[in-house]
């Protein structure tokens, strides 16, 4: 299990436990914290769980592969150097105290 | 005014996208979602997919746990179909003889299985591919020895399923009454190469061929499938995939209006102002001009989801949302951005022979859709460019070496050549 922080752009923040093998994406979900939309429901098809790892963030993640690399291309807010698609970020007790930021539109 | 009750027929990907929707905008009213089938709600996707490969399992098919619906103070009413809706009273009534009242209404009854009007399509062993209950039924027969299955229809879940039960090794015959595959869908470019692909994996497809009649043992259990032009195809599993019909019936008989769905305004009301229609139900206006459409993707559903939530919480915006779809067959990524039904132009940009390319199609000049095979990139710039309206002319898209990486990162002043 990790505890995970969403924050929204208007600065709140939704702080959850997330149990393995869901994902930050699914997380989100099963707690409605708005703005995730993850409309192909976790496939990597439709860059709609965009999220921005906090800059300062030591939590370790697992390598982007191709396929979320191209995805990050087509989000609807800008992409950046920490950007990452929340359905390709598996829970682990690694993960806990993870914070990400949700942009401002998923589409 | 506020409303204090949003009542939501249909507890599928629209309906449970508009209850959660209107918690996550601060709705604080009762919200009360009916669904008729009995499971809680799940993603359809999957259902022709990983689901019949046992890669994806029940709980990766809910979209939410049954704790989510009591922390979000929705009230699930599962298992109960809406029949009548009284537009006076604003009441609706169940099934079970239960009634609730509201203030406003969304309709997200989907759409059912297009029937297929032969003799024999009655028999055990047709079946078609809609609910949970359809996948695990197929999913038990697809779990065995191989059979000989017969789909008619290549639309879609057709292909998907022709691919899924191909990799799960079983003889694979697919019947379908126009010249190519997913005609109305995809350019006859993409529509020729995939069909290559499905014959490369062993599918048998058959185009231009009409099922005339279904044949079965004297214990009712399907065996033939017979072809107008007189073939006889043995098959012991057949599956009907030709289209859906948008569940309009409670609205029609409430008095709303509908035509192969039911029809709402820009901002997604029906003919009755508190009235709402989503998702493969709906028959809404394409921001094209006087042009009334259907679609049924997971991204219209919640898309509309979204939009009918902030109506009810008070941002009246018209939906003009970039339609997109996703499908997954023969290992390939194919998703489409954009409506390319009426194009008059293509330009092919990727590798066909690598399986990556992005058909970009033009109608009078100006890029309506984008199809792309294994270029992921491809296919988010092409949404975000369709939105924006900041997309490359054919010419541009023409020239040796473009791609729309590059071009999506370029300064629009260095965009050649203008656009008036
Ligand atoms: C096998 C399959 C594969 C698919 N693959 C993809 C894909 O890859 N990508 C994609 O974008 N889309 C895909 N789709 C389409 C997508 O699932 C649908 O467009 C989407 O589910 C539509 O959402 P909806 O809310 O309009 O309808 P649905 O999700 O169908 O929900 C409607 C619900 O309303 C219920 N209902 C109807 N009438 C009543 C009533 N009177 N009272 C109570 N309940 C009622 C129905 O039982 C149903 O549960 C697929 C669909 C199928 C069947
Ligand atoms: S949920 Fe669609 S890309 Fe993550």
């Amino acid at each position: 299990m990790a505890k995970i922080t969403y924050q929204h752009p208007n600065g709140t923040i939704t702080v959850v436990d997330v149990q393995a093998p869901n994902t930050v994406m699914r997380g989100a979900k099963l707690n409605n914290v708005d703005g995730i939309e993850a409309q192909c429901g976790g496939s990597a098809q439709c860059g709609t769980c965009h999220v921005y790892i906090d800059e300062a963030s030591t939590v370790p993640l697992p390598p982007m592969d191709e396929v979320e690399d191209d995805v990050l291309y087509g989000t609807a807010c800008p992409r950046r150097e920490n950007s990452r698609l929340s359905c390709q970020l598996p829970v682990t007790d690694d993960l806990d105290g993870l914070l990400v930021h949700l942009p401002e539109a998923q589409s | 005014m506020a409303s204090r009750s949003v009542a939501v027929i249909g507890a599928g990907q629209g309906g449970l996208d508009t209850a959660a929707a209107l918690r996550a905008k601060g709705y604080d009213g009762r919200i009360t979602l009916v669904g008729e089938e009995p499971a809680l709600p799940y993603q359809r996707p999957p259902l022709s997919k990983g689901f019949l490969t046992g890669a994806i399992g029940h709980a990766d098919l809910t979209l939410r746990t049954e704790s989510f619906f009591e922390a979000q103070d929705i009230e699930l009413v599962t298992g109960d179909r809406a029949c009548h809706i009284d537009l006076f009273g604003s009441r609706i009534e169940l099934a079970s003889g239960g009634r609730l009242d509201y203030d406003r209404l969304v309709l997200a009854t989907g759409s059912r299985p297009r029937p297929l009007p032969v003799p024999g399509a009655d028999l055990n062993g047709v079946l078609t591919l809609r609910t949970l209950a359809d996948a695990e039924a197929l999913r038990a027969l697809l779990d065995g020895p191989p059979r000989q299955v017969a789909i008619v229809g290549a639309g879609f879940v057709g292909l998907e399923l022709a691919s899924t039960a191909r990799s799960l090794g079983h003889e694979v015959t697919v019947v379908e009454a126009q010249a190519r595959v997913l005609a109305r869908a995809l350019t006859p470019q993409l529509s020729r190469w995939l069909a290559d692909r499905h014959r490369q994996q062993g599918v048998r497809l058959l185009t231009n061929s009409e099922v005339a009649a279904l044949y079965g043992s004297a214990s009712g259990q399907v065996e033939v499938l017979q072809l107008r032009d007189g073939t006889r195809l043995p098959a012991d599993l057949v599956v009907i995939g030709i289209g859906v019909l948008p569940r309009t019936e409670l609205a029609a008989d409430a008095g709303l209006l509908v035509g192969d769905g039911v029809i709402v305004d820009p901002r997604l009301r029906t003919t009755d102002r508190s009235v709402y229609a989503i998702g493969d139900c709906a028959r809404f206006p394409d921001s094209g001009p006087g042009r009334h459409i259907r679609l049924e993707s997971v991204q219209n559903a919640s898309g509309q989801a979204r939009c009918v939530a902030a109506a009810i919480c008070g941002d009246d915006a018209p939906y003009t949302a970039v339609p997109w779809f996703w499908s997954e067959q023969c290992a390939l990524r194919l998703q489409m951005a954009g409506l390319t039904a009426d194009h008059d132009e293509t330009v092919t940009v990727g590798d066909p022979d690598e399986g990556r390319f992005s058909v970009l199609c033009y109608r009078e000049g100006t890029l309506v859709g984008v199809e792309s095979v294994g270029r992921p990139a491809d296919h988010g710039i092409a949404r975000r460019l369709l939105a924006t309206g900041a997309w490359p002319t054919a010419d541009e898209a023409r020239a040796p070496g473009f791609n729309l990486k590059s071009f999506a990162l370029k300064p629009p002043s260095q965009r050649l050549p203008a656009r008036a």
